[in-house]
C-alpha cells in the first residue's frame, strides 16, 4: 500500500512541470527550449506549407480525418506486403486483410488492440514504420484534438488553432524528446534495442529458444507515453524485455500518466487564462492560481483523482484478497492472487499497473488481466467504460468535460439560472453533441456484446463458460470502444468476427466523439460570454468535485451496472458464496 | 394535499374533472409522440397488453398473465398520472382564462367611416388602423390608440384595479385595452390589432396554454431526457441477449418494467406541467409573459435597471423629519406641525400626523374638531388651521410663509435659510411651519423609499443581481435617495437615451439586462433589455416592445418576476436530479429480481429484502408511478425559493432532491413491498 501511495505523490510532483510545458505549447508561449524547436519546426513548416492560419473546427476535424485516413491507408498497404519489404530478418508474411483491417484501425485510433502476436505477425519495418510511426501520430493526432477543444471552450483565441502546426509541435517538442529520453533510460534498465534478428540459444536442459528481440525500446517508451499500450511482444509488458524491472515498471507508469495528468492541468490554466484576460487589472490576484492548477483544471483533476482512487482501493482490495477456492485447496492466499502476475512486481505494483493502465486508456498490461480475480478485473472493465477517469491523450479530459457539462446543466438549473460553464451558456446544441458522445460509447460496447453473444460467429471466440465469458466480451468492446487496447486476453479474437466488429467499436468510439466534441468546442467559441457574478454557478470548489464523481457513477456506471451484474459481480458471487 | 387545496385553493373541483377527462383524451399516441419518454412507456403498455392477452407470444412462458396483467395496469397509470399532471396545470391556465374570455364578449363597435358617418359594426369585425368612437358605458372594442379626447376608463376586467384610470390622446396615457369600458366621456381610437389578435386574445391563449413553445432550456433538457431513454434502451434490450447467453429467461414484462423504471419517467412527465404552471404563477402575479422565453431569461437577469420615482419610491413626498430653528424646542414644533395637518387628507399631511405620533406629539386627534382648517390653494402655497381664540397657524412653501410673516411683522430666523438650502439640497422639499409671526421650523419632505425594498435589494446583491436606478433628479439628490434604498448604482438626471447606453453597457459585459417602463420613450430600452416588463397603464408602444406586461402597473414587480424565473428553472433541474437519482434503488430493487432464480447469490444485491421477485419489480413500477402523482403539488407551485449563495442553495437543493433521491425511493420500494406481498400471494405470485 505504501509504495502505491509513493508512486503516486512523486506523479502529482511530476506531472504539474509537465503540464505547464504543455501550456505554454497549447498557447504557443516561449519555452525554454524554443531556440532548438523553432528552427527544426519552421523548416517543416516549409517543406510542407503549412502557415499556421487559425482553423473553424470543420476545418480542423476534416484535416484530422484527412491525415488519420492517409495514414490509414498507407499503414494497411505496407501491413499487406511486408513479408517482401526491408528489416524483416524473421522472413514473417504479409497480414491477411480483417486482422491488417483492425490493426491499422487499432494503431490509428491508439487504441493499440492486438489480435496478433509481434514477434510472430509482423516485421520489423512494420514494428517501425507501421506500429511506433502511428504511436506517434495517433498520440498525437489525440493531444491536437484536445488542445483544439480546450482552445474552443475557453474560447481564449479566434480560431480553434491549426490541426498541422498543432501535430507537428506536440510530435517535436513533446513526444520526440520525452520518449528519446525515456527510451535511454529503459535501454539503461536493459531493454533490446537492435535489428538484430530472433536469436537462438541452448537452454541448461540443453533444448534450442528462439529468444525474440528487435527495436523494443524505442516503441516502449511512446507505447506509454502515448497512450498506445501496443506491446512489441504478444504478452506485452509483463515480458522482461519489455518490462525487466520494478524502475522500468515505474518508468512506463509514469510516461503512461504523465501526458494525460499534464492536459488537465493545460486545461486549468487555459481556463484561467480567459479570466485573466477579462478582468485585466485583476492579473495579479489571478496569477497566484495560475501558478500551480487553475481553479478549473484542479476541480476536473481531483474528481478524476478520486475516481481512480476508488478503482483502484476496490482493484487492490480484491487483488490482495486472493482465490477463496485456491484458499480451500490449500494454496496459500497471504500475498493475494498472484495467478497471471509476474513475481517481480506483486500484487500491489499489478493492481496500480492495472487501474492506471485501463484509466488512463494506455492498454499496456505488466499481468494478465483474465486471470484477475472478478472484482479486480471489474475495475478495469469500469474504467474503460467511464473512459473519462484521466483517460488517453487528451481524450479523456473531453470525455470529462462532457460530464462536467452534464453536472453543470443539473446543477446550473438547481441555482435557478440556465446552465452555463466557462461563461457559456449550455443548450440544445451542445446537450445534442454531448448526448451523442454519451451514447455513442455504451452503444458500441453493449451493443456489439450482445451481437457477438447472439451470433455463432462471436461465441466461438469465448474460450471461457458462464460469467467469466460475457466479461471477456466486455472487456474487449469496451477496450475498443474507449480505444484502451488492452485484451482480457484468452479470447479467440483474430477471426473475422472479431477483427471487424473490434475495428469498427473503435473507429466509431475515436471518431464520432471526437468530432463532435470539436463541435461543441466551435459552438462554445461562438457563442456570447455571458457575465460572472456571485450568483454564478461556481464550478471550481470542492461540492462540484463531488457532483462530478456523483454524475459520472449515475450516468456511465448505471449504464454499465446490469451488464457488470451478469459478468463479473455475478461471478464474484458465485465465487465467494457458493 | 388536502391541506394545500385549502390554502391555495390548489385543485378545484372543475379543474380535477377536467384534468381526468384531459389525461385519457391525451393517451392518443400522436399526442403522446411529443413527449418522448412517456411515449416510450405507452408503446411498453401495449407490449404488456398483448402479452396479458397472449403471454407465449414472445416466447414467455404461459403462467405470466396476471403478472403482465399487473405490469400493464401500473404502466397504465403511470401514463394517466403523467397526463394528469399536464392537465392539472392547464387546467388552472384555463381557469383563468375563462374569466379573462367572459370580458370578451362580443361588443358592437361604432366604426368612424371616412367621409365622418358612423356605422354600426360586430367588434370582431375590426381591423388594424380602424378608427371607432367609444362613448360613456361603451365598451372599448379593441386595443387601440387614443387619437382624440380623454375619458376615464374601468379596466377592472383586465387589471382587476377597481378604480378607473383616464386615457387621453397623445402622451403615456393613450394606449386602451379592448375589454375595457369608458365610464365618462368620450375617445376616438384607432385599433391597433387585428381581430384575434388584441393584447386579451393574447393574454387568454397564453394563459390557456395553447399557443405554448418549449423554451430554448426545456428543449435542451427534453435532448437530455430523450438521450437517457435511448441509452437505457441500449442497455435494457442488450439486457436481454446476455441474460439469455447467461441462461437466465427474463419475461419480457420484466425487461419493459426495468426500461420504464430507469427511463426519467418522473421529470418526463412532469415537465410541461413545471413550464405551464410556471406561466401560470407569473399570471396569478398579474403579469403576462409574452413568452416562456422570457419567463426563463428572468433567471438569469444580472441587472436591474429600475425607474426611481414609482419603483424605489413612491413619487409622493412624505414628512421625515422636523427640524426647529435656533431657540424653538422641537416638540413644539412637532406639535404645531401635526395641527396643522390634522384635517389634511394630502400624502404629505398625513404623513406629518404619522411621523409626529411616532416622534411622540402631544396633540390629540380630537383637537381637529375644535379648530377651523384652511386649506392649501395654489395662491398662497400654504395651508394651516385658525385656533377658536384666532390664532393661525400655517405650514407652507418657504417664500410664501417667508411673506406671510413678513406680513404680520415677524423676524426671519438666522438659521432658517440655511436648514431650507440643506433639505433643498438632498432632494426634499422644506415645509416651513409658523404660528402668527413665528418662525417655529421646517418640516422635512422627502421622496421615500418603498418599504421592505432595502432587504430586498440586498437579497437581489446575495444572488448576483446589481440594481441600478434611473432618475431625472439632480446627482445629489439621486445619490441620497440611492444610498438610502441600498441600490448599486444610479443615472442621474437620466435622459431615455442614457437607459438604452446603459442596457447595452451592461449586455456588452455579457450581463442580462432586465427594466421596466411605461413611457413611449422607454420603448427601445425596454426592446433592447433582455427582459423588458411594461406597465399596462404605459402606452401601447412600450406595451409592444416588451417582453411581459404588468397587469397591475406596479413596477416593483419585477422582482417577483425574477424570483419566479429562478423559481421555475430549480424546479425543473431539482426534479431532473430527483428523478434520475431515484434509479439507483431501483437498480437494487429489480436487479437481483431478475436473476436471483439462476444465481442465488444475487440476493447479496437485494439490499431493501424485498420478499419476492415479483413484488420487487412491482414495487419499483409502483413507486415509480406514484411519484408521478406526489410530486405536482411541487411541479405546481415551484420549489421554495430563498435568495442565498450560489454554493449555499446548490448544496441545499442537491441535499434535498440528489441525496434525497436516492435514499426516499430505497424507503418507498420497501414500503409498497411491505403493502403489496401479500396481496400478490393471494394472486399466487
Amino acid at each position: 500500500m505504501l509504495q502505491i501511495i509513493i508512486t503516486l505523490a512523486i506523479y502529482i510532483a511530476l506531472v504539474i512541470p509537465v503540464g505547464n510545458y504543455m501550456y505554454h505549447i497549447a498557447t504557443n508561449r516561449k519555452t525554454f527550449a524554443d531556440p532548438v524547436f523553432n528552427r527544426i519546426d519552421r523548416m517543416m513548416y516549409k517543406v510542407c506549407r503549412i502557415k499556421g492560419e487559425g482553423m473553424t473546427w470543420k476545418q480542423y476535424a476534416i484535416s484530422l480525418l484527412m491525415t488519420n485516413a492517409v495514414m490509414v491507408f498507407a499503414g494497411y498497404f505496407i501491413l499487406r506486403v511486408q513479408g517482401i519489404l526491408l528489416a524483416n530478418p524473421n522472413q514473417i508474411e504479409g497480414m491477411e486483410p480483417t486482422l491488417s483491417f483492425n490493426t491499422i484501425i487499432s494503431f490509428m485510433t491508439n487504441t493499440n488492440l492486438q489480435h496478433y502476436a509481434g514477434e510472430s505477425g509482423l516485421s520489423y519495418l512494420s514494428q517501425m514504420v507501421v506500429i511506433t510511426f502511428m504511436m506517434f501520430t495517433s498520440a498525437a493526432t489525440g493531444y491536437a484534438a484536445c488542445m483544439a477543444f480546450c482552445r474552443g471552450i475557453t474560447g481564449n483565441s479566434k480560431g480553434v488553432g491549426n490541426f498541422y502546426e498543432d501535430v507537428i509541435r506536440i510530435t517535436t517538442r513533446i513526444l520526440l524528446p520525452f520518449s528519446i529520453v525515456i527510451g535511454i533510460l529503459l535501454i539503461w534498465q536493459g531493454v533490446p534495442q537492435t535489428l538484430a534478428g530472433t536469436a537462438t540459444v541452448e537452454t541448461i536442459e540443453g533444448r534450442l529458444q528462439d529468444i525474440a528481440m528487435g527495436p523494443v525500446a524505442a516503441l516502449e517508451s511512446i507505447k506509454h507515453l502515448g497512450t498506445n499500450g501496443g506491446g512489441f511482444f504478444g504478452a506485452n509488458s509483463s515480458t522482461p524485455f519489455e518490462n525487466p524491472t520494478i524502475i522500468s515498471n515505474l518508468i512506463e507508469l509514469y510516461s503512461m500518466m504523465l501526458l494525460p495528468g499534464a492536459c488537465v492541468i493545460t486545461f486549468g490554466k487555459m481556463a484561467a487564462e480567459r479570466k485573466k484576460e477579462k478582468t485585466g487589472n485583476a492579473v495579479a490576484k489571478i496569477k497566484r492560481n495560475v501558478t500551480c492548477f487553475g481553479s478549473q483544471g484542479r476541480t476536473i483533476f481531483a474528481a478524476m483523482s478520486i475516481l481512480f482512487l476508488v478503482g483502484l482501493t476496490v482493484c487492490y482490495l480484491a487483488e490482495k484478497s486472493g482465490n477463496p477456492l485456491l484458499a480451500e485447496a490449500g494454496l496459500d492466499q497471504t500475498v493475494g492472487n498472484m495467478e497471471g502476475k509476474e513475481v517481480r512486481f506483486g500484487v500491489a505494483q499489478s493492481a496500480l499497473f492495472t487501474t492506471t493502465t485501463t484509466s488512463f486508456t494506455t492498454g499496456t498490461v505488466n499481468n494478465m488481466h483474465d486471470s484477475l480475480t472478478p472484482l479486480g478485473g471489474m475495475i478495469p472493465m469500469l474504467h474503460m467504460m467511464l473512459n473519462c477517469v484521466f483517460g488517453g491523450k487528451g481524450v479523456g479530459l473531453m470525455n470529462m468535460i462532457m460530464y462536467v457539462i452534464l453536472a453543470v446543466f443539473l446543477c446550473g438549473l438547481m441555482i435557478g439560472r440556465t446552465p452555463e460553464y466557462l461563461n457559456k451558456k449550455i443548450e440544445g446544441k451542445e446537450m445534442k453533441l454531448v448526448a451523442i458522445v454519451l451514447i455513442i460509447h455504451p452503444l458500441l460496447i453493449l451493443g456489439f456484446s450482445a451481437l457477438a453473444v447472439m451470433t455463432g460467429a462471436g461465441q466461438e471466440g469465448i474460450t471461457n463458460p458462464g460469467f467469466h465469458g460475457l466479461s471477456q466480451v466486455l472487456y474487449e468492446y469496451a477496450s475498443s470502444a474507449a480505444n484502451n487496447g488492452s485484451g482480457f486476453e484468452g479470447l479467440a479474437d483474430n477471426t473475422y468476427f472479431w477483427n471487424i466488429t473490434t475495428g469498427l467499436a473503435m473507429f466509431f468510439g475515436r471518431y464520432i466523439a471526437m468530432i463532435a466534441q470539436l463541435a461543441i468546442a466551435g459552438s462554445f467559441l461562438a457563442k456570447r460570454r455571458v457575465n460572472e457574478t456571485v450568483g454564478t454557478l461556481r464550478t471550481d470548489n470542492v461540492l462540484f468535485v463531488f457532483i462530478l464523481v456523483f454524475v459520472v457513477y449515475i450516468f456511465a456506471a448505471l449504464t454499465f451496472f446490469p451488464a457488470l451484474a451478469l459478468g463479473p459481480i455475478a461471478e464474484h458471487l458465485v465465487l465467494w458464496m457458493p | 394535499m388536502e391541506e394545500q387545496s385549502k390554502k391555495t385553493k390548489f385543485i378545484t373541483k372543475d379543474i380535477m374533472k377536467s384534468a381526468v377527462i384531459g389525461s385519457f383524451q391525451k393517451l392518443d399516441p400522436r399526442y403522446m409522440i411529443k413527449n418522448p419518454v412517456m411515449f416510450v412507456v405507452e408503446i411498453g403498455f401495449f407490449i404488456t397488453l398483448v402479452l396479458t392477452v397472449f403471454p407465449t407470444i414472445f416466447g414467455d412462458e404461459a403462467n405470466l398473465r396476471v403478472y403482465n396483467g399487473i405490469v400493464t395496469v401500473i404502466l397504465f397509470v403511470t401514463i394517466l398520472f403523467a397526463n394528469f399532471a399536464e392537465s392539472v396545470a392547464e387546467g388552472r391556465g384555463k381557469a383563468q382564462a375563462e374569466t379573462l374570455k367572459k370580458t370578451k364578449k362580443d361588443t358592437t363597435a361604432v366604426l368612424l367611416m371616412k367621409d365622418g358617418s358612423e356605422k354600426k359594426i360586430s367588434a370582431s369585425e375590426l381591423k388594424k388602423g380602424d378608427i371607432v368612437i367609444v362613448r360613456t358605458n361603451e365598451m372599448i372594442p379593441g386595443d387601440g390608440e387614443v387619437i382624440e379626447g380623454i375619458a376615464s376608463v374601468d379596466e377592472s376586467a383586465i387589471t382587476g384595479e377597481s378604480a378607473p384610470v383616464t386615457r387621453e390622446a397623445g402622451g403615456d396615457f393613450s394606449s386602451v385595452t379592448g375589454g375595457t369600458t369608458v365610464v365618462s366621456d368620450w375617445l376616438k381610437v384607432r385599433i391597433t390589432s387585428d381581430p384575434g389578435h388584441s393584447f386579451l386574445d393574447k393574454m387568454i391563449s397564453l394563459v390557456e396554454g395553447a399557443s405554448r413553445k418549449k423554451t430554448p432550456n426545456e428543449i435542451a433538457l427534453n435532448i437530455l431526457l430523450i438521450s437517457l431513454t435511448v441509452i437505457f434502451l441500449i442497455v435494457v434490450v442488450t439486457l436481454y441477449c446476455f441474460a439469455d447467453y447467461s441462461g437466465v429467461e427474463i419475461p419480457v414484462a420484466t425487461l419493459i418494467a426495468l426500461l420504464v423504471c430507469l427511463i426519467p419517467t418522473t421529470i418526463g412527465g412532469l415537465l410541461s406541467a413545471i413550464g405551464i404552471a410556471g406561466m401560470d404563477r407569473v399570471t396569478r402575479y398579474n403579469v403576462i409573459a409574452l413568452s416562456g422565453k422570457a419567463v426563463e431569461a428572468c433567471g438569469d437577469v444580472d441587472t436591474m435597471i429600475l425607474d426611481k420615482t414609482g419603483t424605489i419610491t413612491y413619487g409622493n413626498r412624505l414628512a421625515a423629519d422636523f427640524i426647529p430653528v435656533e431657540g424653538i424646542k422641537k416638540e413644539d414644533l412637532i406639535d404645531y406641525a401635526v395641527m396643522t395637518s390634522l384635517s389634511d387628507a394630502t400624502p404629505e399631511g398625513k404623513s406629518v400626523v404619522e411621523l409626529g405620533k411616532t416622534m411622540g406629539t402631544r396633540m390629540e386627534e380630537s383637537v381637529a374638531d375644535q379648530v377651523e382648517f384652511v386649506e392649501f390653494t395654489a395662491q398662497s402655497k400654504m395651508s394651516g388651521v385658525n385656533l377658536e381664540d384666532g390664532t393661525q397657524i400655517r405650514k407652507g412653501a418657504f417664500d410664501a410663509i417667508k411673506k406671510y410673516v413678513a406680513a404680520k411683522g415677524g423676524k426671519i430666523p438666522s438659521d432658517l435659510e440655511k436648514i431650507v438650502t440643506d433639505i433643498s439640497s438632498l432632494g426634499g422639499t422644506p415645509l416651513v411651519v409658523c404660528v402668527e409671526n413665528v418662525i417655529y421650523g421646517v418640516i422635512y419632505l422627502k421622496d421615500t423609499v418603498k418599504p421592505g425594498l432595502v432587504e430586498r435589494f440586498e437579497r437581489l446583491r446575495e444572488i448576483g443581481i446589481k440594481t441600478i436606478m434611473c432618475t431625472g433628479d439632480n446627482p445629489l439628490t439621486a445619490a441620497t435617495i440611492a444610498k438610502e434604498a441600498g441600490v448599486d448604482g444610479f443615472i442621474a438626471e437620466c435622459k431615455p437615451e442614457d437607459k438604452i447606453d446603459e442596457i447595452k453597457k451592461e449586455q456588452g459585459e455579457g450581463k442580462i439586462v432586465a427594466m421596466t417602463g411605461d413611457g413611449t420613450n422607454d420603448a427601445p430600452a425596454l426592446a433592447q433589455a433582455d427582459v423588458g416588463l411594461a406597465m399596462n397603464s404605459g402606452t401601447s408602444a412600450a406595451k409592444e416592445a416588451a417582453n411581459m406586461v404588468d397587469l397591475d402597473s406596479d413596477p416593483t414587480k419585477i422582482l417577483e418576476v425574477v424570483e419566479i424565473g429562478k423559481q421555475l428553472l430549480i424546479t425543473r433541474g431539482s426534479l431532473t436530479t430527483f428523478s434520475i437519482a431515484n434509479d439507483a434503488a431501483k437498480y437494487f430493487a429489480i436487479i437481483p429480481a431478475m436473476f436471483t432464480l439462476v444465481i442465488p447469490q444475487m440476493q447479496v444485491l437485494n439490499i431493501m429484502k424485498l420478499s419476492t421477485p415479483f413484488s420487487a419489480i412491482l414495487s419499483a413500477l409502483i413507486f415509480n408511478a406514484i411519484i408521478i402523482p406526489c410530486l405536482i403539488p411541487i411541479a405546481m407551485k415551484g420549489v421554495k425559493y430563498k435568495p442565498m449563495r450560489s454554493e449555499k442553495m446548490l448544496l441545499k437543493n442537491m441535499g434535498i432532491y440528489g441525496l434525497g433521491g436516492i435514499i426516499v425511493p430505497f424507503i418507498g420500494i420497501k414500503l409498497i413491498d411491505i403493502v403489496v406481498t401479500p396481496l400478490l400471494a393471494l394472486l399466487g405470485l
